[in-house]
C-alpha cells in the first residue's frame, strides 16, 4: 500500500487547486458539524458542572428555568424577591439542613455581585462535589470586604487590597455607582470554570449597607450625610433575598419539601430541583440542536459529493495513467486502491483542517462566549470526538471513492495497455 | 536448451467470443536476446498481441509462455506480478505518470517488483542516472523535473529508461517512435537497442513503419503469422 499511498498523495498534489477546494468544502462541513456538537456538549457539561450538592433552589414564583438561570448562572434577572421572613421560614423547617441566601442585582464593571453568607463557600459545590477554595487572602469579614472570582481578578488585574466600587444595577457601565461605599478585595477564589469565576462575593449585610439611602431605587441626595460609622451601627438584616440554596436532611423528602414550598401560603415562592430544571432546558434546546446537527450532516454529505465529483471528472483524462501503471505491474486492485486512497486523503485532510479550525476557534472564542453570555463551555478541548469525526469522515470519503475506483478498475481492465485517447 | 523468451502456440483471441477471432496465431516465438520487429497496419491487432504477451489480456484459447512460464496458468494478480518482474513496456505516447518527476517515473517498476530492485546495478539513483545518460538525457537537474514538462522525445527516452531499470528479460515497445522525427527516431532506436543488448534482454518492437525493419534481428509482418480471416478493427473505448 505504501507506493500507492505515495502515488495518491502526489496525484492530489499535482491537482492541488481543485483538491484544495474540495478539502476546504470538507473542512467547512466538518467545522460546522464539530462546532455545533462541541458547543452543545460543552454548554451541557458546563451547565451540569456548575452546581451540585444543592437539593433545591427557592425563589419568587417564576418560570423554573428563569429561576435556575438567574440564581446559578447569573443569566437574566429576577422579577421578584423572597422576603426575609419567608427565608427564615425555609431555614427553620425540620426537613431543611441548611440554607444559603443569594442577593443579586448589582454589578462591578460588567461582573455580577453576589451578596451571601460565609456558608455559601462551604455549601456551594461544583463539578460533581468540588468545593470552592481561595488562591489567596481570606473570606469576607468586614462589612466592605469582597471575595472575587478568578476571572474578575485576571481581567480587572485586581490583587488583595484593591479598592472597588459597585454599580447600582446591572450592565458594564451602570448609570449610578455606590461610590460612597467603596469595597476592598480580601480574597481571590481558585478557578472553577463556572459563573463563580465571574462573580464578586460580598456579605448579605454589605448589600443592605450600600443601599441605605437608595430605598426609592435611586440615590437620595441626603444619603451622603450618612457616614460609614453610622451604617455599621444600623441593623443590616436584609428585607429580601433573590434566591435561596437549600440542602435537605434527607434527599428522599425532596418532592414533599418542594411541594410545601410551592404551596406556601404566606408568599408566592417556588422551589426547583437543579437537575430537573436543567433537563427541561435540554428538552427545550434539543429540537434546535437536532436541526443544527441534521443541517451540518447534510453539509458533510455535500462535501463528500464534492470529492466524488472531483475524482469522477478527472477519471477520463487519467485513463492513460492507469494503463501506464498497469504496464509496470500494477494490479487492478492497485488502481482501485489508488482512487479510494485519494478520496480518503481528501476527506482526512479536510477533516483535519476542520478539526483544527474548530478547536482553535473554541480556544479563542470560548472566553468571548463566557464574557458576552456567561456561557461556560466545559470539556471542549481536542479529544475522542475529534478522533471519531476524523475516522468517520475519512471512512465515508473512502467509501465515496469506491464508485470512481470501481469505474477506473473496469476501464483499466478493458483498456489493458492499449487505451485510445 | 533454455526456453524462448516468448512462445505462442495455437493462440486465438476475440474481444467477443461469439465473434470470429481477431488473432489466430499457430506459432510465434522470440529467442533470448533477440530483437524482433513486428509490423502491421493500424487496427491489425499489434497492440492486442502485445497485451496478450504482457499478460494483460488472456487468449480465448492456446498457450502463451514467457520465459517458460505459462501465463494462462497464472491468476490475474500473478500475471501482473510476473509482468512487473520480467517486462518493460514503452508506449507510443503519454508514457509517463504526469505528476511524478523523471526520477520517480523511472523508479516506478522497482516499487512494484522486489526482483527488479535486487537486480539494480548499484543504487536506484545511480542506475536511474546511468540509464538516462545512456539514453541521451544528461544532467542531474532533469531528474527532478515533472514528466509533463518534458518534450515528446525526452518523454520517450524516460519511458525507455523505466522499461529497462532492474534488467527485465523482455522489453515491449508499442510504436514508441511514431511521434518522433526521423533523426530522433533513429537515435532513440540505437540507444534503446544498445541498452537492451547490454542487458541481454529480448525486444519486441511494434511499428507500422516498414523502414525500421533493418535495424532488428528479425522482422515479421503480423499478417504472416495471424491467420484469422476476420481481422477486424480493435474496439476502442
Amino acid at each position: 500500500m505504501g507506493p500507492i499511498l505515495a502515488l495518491a498523495g502526489k496525484s492530489l498534489w499535482s491537482r492541488k487547486g481543485s483538491a484544495l477546494l474540495t478539502v476546504l468544502a470538507i473542512a467547512l462541513a466538518v467545522g460546522l458539524f464539530l462546532g455545533v456538537e462541541k458547543t452543545r456538549q460543552g454548554a451541557r457539561a458546563g451547565f451540569n458542572a456548575t452546581i451540585s450538592g444543592t437539593d433545591l433552589i427557592v425563589g419568587a414564583r417564576t418560570g423554573q428555568l428563569n429561576l435556575l438561570l438567574y440564581s446559578v448562572f447569573r443569566m437574566g434577572d429576577a422579577t421578584a424577591e423572597v422576603s426575609w421572613p419567608t427565608y427564615q421560614w425555609i431555614g427553620e423547617r425540620d426537613d431543611v439542613a441548611w440554607t444559603v441566601p443569594l442577593s443579586l442585582g448589582d454589578s462591578h464593571r460588567g461582573f455580577r455581585v453576589l451578596g451571601t453568607t460565609k456558608e455559601y463557600f462551604d455549601r456551594y459545590k461544583y463539578a460533581g462535589g468540588r468545593e470552592l477554595a481561595l488562591t489567596e487572602g481570606a473570606l469576607f469579614d468586614d462589612l466592605f470586604d469582597a471575595v472575587i472570582g478568578a476571572d474578575v481578578a485576571r481581567d480587572l488585574e485586581y490583587e488583595l487590597g484593591a479598592p472597588l466600587v459597585l454599580n447600582h444595577g446591572l450592565g458594564r457601565a451602570g448609570l449610578q455607582q455606590h461610590d460612597d461605599r467603596p469595597f476592598r478585595v480580601v480574597g481571590v477564589l481558585e478557578r472553577t470554570g463556572t459563573p463563580v469565576d465571574r462573580t464578586l462575593h460580598v456579605s448579605l449585610e454589605a448589600i443592605t449597607a450600600i443601599h441605605v439611602g437608595w430605598e426609592t431605587g435611586t440615590r437620595n441626595p441626603l444619603s451622603s450625610t450618612i457616614s460609614e460609622e453610622m451604617i455599621r451601627g444600623f441593623d443590616l438584616t436584609p428585607k429580601t433575598v433573590t434566591a435561596v440554596l437549600v440542602g435537605l436532611e434527607r434527599r428522599g423528602s425532596i418532592l414533599s419539601t418542594k411541594r410545601a414550598m410551592d404551596t406556601h401560603r404566606g408568599e408566592a415562592i417556588m422551589a426547583i430541583i437543579p437537575g430537573v430544571a436543567l433537563s427541561q432546558l435540554w428538552d427545550l434546546t434539543s429540537a434546535a440542536e437536532r436541526a443544527l446537527i441534521a443541517v451540518s450532516l447534510f453539509v458533510v454529505g455535500v462535501g463528500l459529493i464534492s470529492i466524488l465529483t472531483s475524482i469522477l471528472t478527472s477519471l477520463n483524462e487519467r485513463r492513460r495513467e492507469m494503463s501506464v501503471l498497469r504496464s509496470i505491474g500494477a494490479q487492478p486492485s492497485h488502481i482501485f486502491l489508488l482512487l479510494v486512497l485519494e478520496s480518503a486523503l481528501l476527506g482526512a485532510l479536510g477533516a483535519l483542517i476542520g478539526i483544527a479550525v474548530v478547536n482553535i476557534g473554541l480556544w479563542v472564542g470560548g472566553p468571548v462566549l463566557t464574557e458576552l453570555y456567561g456561557l461556560v463551555l466545559a470539556g471542549v478541548s481536542a479529544g475522542l470526538l475529534d478522533i471519531q469525526v476524523l475516522a468517520a469522515v475519512t471512512g465515508a470519503a473512502a467509501v465515496t471513492g469506491i464508485l470512481p475506483a470501481w469505474l477506473a478498475l473496469k476501464r483499466s481492465l478493458a483498456d489493458g495497455l492499449s487505451v485510445k485517447i | 536448451m533454455a526456453p524462448k523468451t516468448v512462445s505462442l502456440t495455437d493462440v486465438e483471441f476475440a474481444w467477443d467470443k461469439r465473434q470470429p477471432p481477431l488473432l489466430k496465431i499457430d506459432a510465434f516465438g522470440v529467442d533470448r536476446g533477440e530483437h524482433v520487429f513486428l509490423r502491421g497496419p493500424s487496427g491489425s491487432g499489434k497492440s492486442t498481441l502485445l497485451g496478450l504477451i504482457a499478460g494483460v489480456l488472456t487468449p480465448t484459447s492456446g498457450d502463451i509462455q514467457v520465459l517458460g512460464q505459462d501465463l494462462s496458468g497464472l491468476s490475474g494478480g500473478a500475471r501482473d506480478g510476473f509482468r512487473a518482474d520480467h517486462m518493460g513496456v514503452v508506449f507510443q505516447l503519454f508514457n509517463l505518470v504526469p505528476y511524478l518527476s523523471v526520477a520517480e517515473n523511472v523508479a516506478l517498476p522497482v516499487q512494484f517488483s522486489k526482483r527488479r530492485k535486487t537486480q539494480l546495478d548499484g543504487s536506484l539513483a545511480d542506475e536511474t542516472h546511468r540509464l538516462l545518460s545512456a539514453l541521451g538525457l544528461e544532467g542531474r537537474d532533469l531528474l527532478s523535473r515533472q514528466a509533463r514538462n518534458l518534450s515528446v522525445g525526452q518523454q520517450q527516452r524516460v519511458a525507455a529508461a523505466r522499461a529497462l531499470i532492474g534488467r527485465p528479460e523482455l522489453v515491449i515497445c508499442d510504436e514508441p517512435t511514431s511521434a518522433l522525427d526521423s533523426d530522433s527516431r533513429d537515435r532513440f532506436i540505437d540507444l534503446l537497442s544498445a541498452e537492451i543488448a547490454r542487458h541481454q534482454a529480448s525486444l519486441i518492437f511494434v511499428s507500422h513503419d516498414a523502414a525500421l525493419a533493418s535495424r532488428f534481428d528479425r522482422a515479421i509482418d503480423l499478417h504472416d503469422i495471424n491467420t484469422a480471416s476476420a481481422a477486424t478493427l480493435e474496439p476502442t473505448f
